[in-house]
């Protein structure tokens, strides 16, 4: 046996060549540069919109909505206003049902026709967000007459959809089947152990694919264009015209006045800002129940 | 109190393979039966038609006849209700991971309904104090997740879980397999102190843990009980030849 110890030991102990000791810090250092670079657009992006904008964002931005033409002043009161009750209407619908499809996948749906809503799912993701908003258009605008804030919701929601539930799907199939059979062997029913033990174990990856999806539509303009429209003054109807903080910014940014360009950059800025607080307040609430030692 | 099991020619299948051939045995109340056997023998099918939780997997199917106590299990009563009586302990430790240990304990009687929350403290520290982790995590019930536990503490959580519902039955698949010889004497101590209230069935690859806790043992090849008698004679004048050939290692 003393051999086979000093073999070993002579192993441990003999010096890493440089070779080995040059790859491993060049990996290091190749895999630590590629984080800067996937980190500098969104530094560039913040950074410029933060140079371009702050300067014309003031109380008045926040709280006015737009002066007539020629006017200096006034702001986006009624856009960020407008953004976040589209979004609202958007993840009212889209939310419960992009979860409950993402259930379906991952506890019911291992056949053929499961395989089929993966697919309509999946082409459904890259379907261009103007075509989601013809789309929207079609069933809800021309069915109603007028474009609303409910046809702007409709297809912002249909956009969520697919995210969320492929993302859910995937953070479900993450939970072991031991844990479901631990709920089944105590007696408890398979929708009381989906709902109670599957998707509560899965609940922070639910979250983070609600948030991606979230994050998503809340920027998007083509499919608001002609279905939530826009709107130079306030409105809560969900059957009316509503402005949009993308909608607002694409209009003045494509308008000849210097005042609407400044005021673009800042609607940008916001709308950035409102997105990240928006994510990071669900995260907080949501990581508030977790418990020691718990995933 | 346990209660008797006896069941009468039991076949079980997964799609198209049998697993099972014709098992017809009886388990006595407040006694242990272990059962022994290879690796693929269907002893965990076995168990798991006890159940009803073989029908969880899918196009798996089982017929015959299992009675525990007054209770047909294959006749007239809903999986659900008979998983309520006959509690569960599987082969790697599965706490609710996002519960905590407290929540643990209470998730069979909460999920089914229960919400009376003084009985439900009492039940909860007296399950865990009948699988005797209560000295343990008592201080952190409601502080500590059930997965920061160790894997034996784990397994002892998991065992107070399935004691919870107050079953008649306890069934145990392997459930010292993934444990150190530390934490596997406590459980088997544990299921000397069970029997006077539970009726025990434990699966185990471990023959030596069958002869220390069971008074019975039974033997399982490629899906057919071979023989099950008191656990002394099995490991000493079994009455078929391969029995013999397995206990003395000639095989498997």
């Amino acid at each position: 046996m003393p051999e086979t110890v000093t073999a070993t030991s002579d192993i441990a102990v003999a010096p890493i060549s440089l070779w080995r000791r040059g790859i491993n810090s060049f990996a290091t250092f190749a895999s630590a540069a590629a984080v800067v670079v996937v980190l500098l657009p969104l530094g560039a992006v913040f950074g410029y919109l933060i140079y371009k904008g702050i300067g014309s964002i003031n109380w008045a931005f926040l709280t006015q909505i737009p002066k007539p033409v020629g006017e200096t002043g006034g702001g986006m009161a009624n856009a960020i206003a407008g953004s976040a009750w589209i979004l609202l209407i958007a993840s009212t619908m889209g939310v419960p049902i992009g979860i409950g499809a993402g259930i379906y996948l991952a506890e019911y749906g291992r056949h053929r026709f499961g395989d089929v809503i993966r697919f309509t799912a999946d082409v459904l993701n890259g379907v261009p967000s103007i075509v989601v908003g013809i789309v929207a258009y079609a069933i809800v605008v021309l069915s109603q007459g007028h474009f609303s804030a409910l046809a702007g919701g409709v297809a912002l929601a249909i956009m969520m959809i697919p995210t969320i539930a492929r993302t859910t799907e995937e953070m479900l199939l993450l939970v072991p089947n031991t844990v479901r059979e631990a709920a089944y062997g105590l007696g408890v029913s398979r929708w009381r152990t989906t709902l109670s033990i599957t998707l509560r174990t899965a609940t922070s990856g639910v979250i983070t694919g609600v948030m991606l999806a979230f994050a998503r539509v809340a920027g998007e303009t083509a499919p608001l264009l002609f279905t939530a429209f826009g709107n130079q003054y306030w409105n809560w109807k969900i059957n009316q015209p509503t402005a949009a903080l993308s909608l607002q910014i694409f209009t003045y940014a494509i308008s000849p006045f210097d005042e609407w360009h400044r005021q673009a950059w800042a609607g940008a800025l916001i709308l950035i800002v409102l997105i990240v607080v928006a994510v990071s307040a669900v995260r907080v609430v949501a990581s508030r129940g977790m418990l020691k030692g718990a995933n | 109190m346990g209660v008797g099991i006896k069941v009468e020619k039991l076949n079980a299948w997964f799609g198209k393979t049998q697993a099972l051939y014709d098992i017809s045995m009886e388990a006595p109340a407040n006694h242990a039966t272990a059962i022994i056997g290879p690796s693929g023998c269907g002893k965990s099918t076995f168990v798991r038609c006890l159940n009803r939780m073989h029908e969880t997997v899918p196009d798996a199917r089982a017929t015959g006849r299992v009675r525990i106590g007054e209770l047909d299990v294959y006749n007239g009563t809903a999986a659900v209700q008979i998983r309520r009586r006959i509690g569960m302990v599987f082969q790697k430790p599965n706490p609710f991971p996002t519960m905590s240990i407290y929540d643990n304990v209470a998730a069979g009687l909460k999920l089914n309904g229960f919400r009376d929350h003084a009985r439900l403290d009492e039940i909860v520290e007296r399950s865990l104090q009948l699988s005797a982790l209560w000295d343990e995590v008592k201080d952190s019930l409601r502080k500590k997740s059930g997965a920061s536990l160790s894997g034996g503490q784990q397994q002892r959580l998991c065992i107070a879980r399935a004691l919870a519902v107050e079953p008649q039955v306890l069934l145990m698949d392997e459930p010292c397999s993934a444990l150190d010889p530390i934490s596997t004497g406590k459980i088997e101590e544990l299921i000397f102190q069970l029997k006077e209230k539970f009726t025990i069935v434990i699966v185990t690859h471990n023959m030596q843990q069958a002869s220390r806790v069971a008074e019975f043992t039974g033997f399982f090849l490629l899906g057919k009980l071979i023989e099950l008698d008191k656990t002394e004679k099995i490991f000493t004048t079994p009455s078929d030849k391969r029995t013999e050939d397995y206990i003395t290692g000639r095989f498997g």
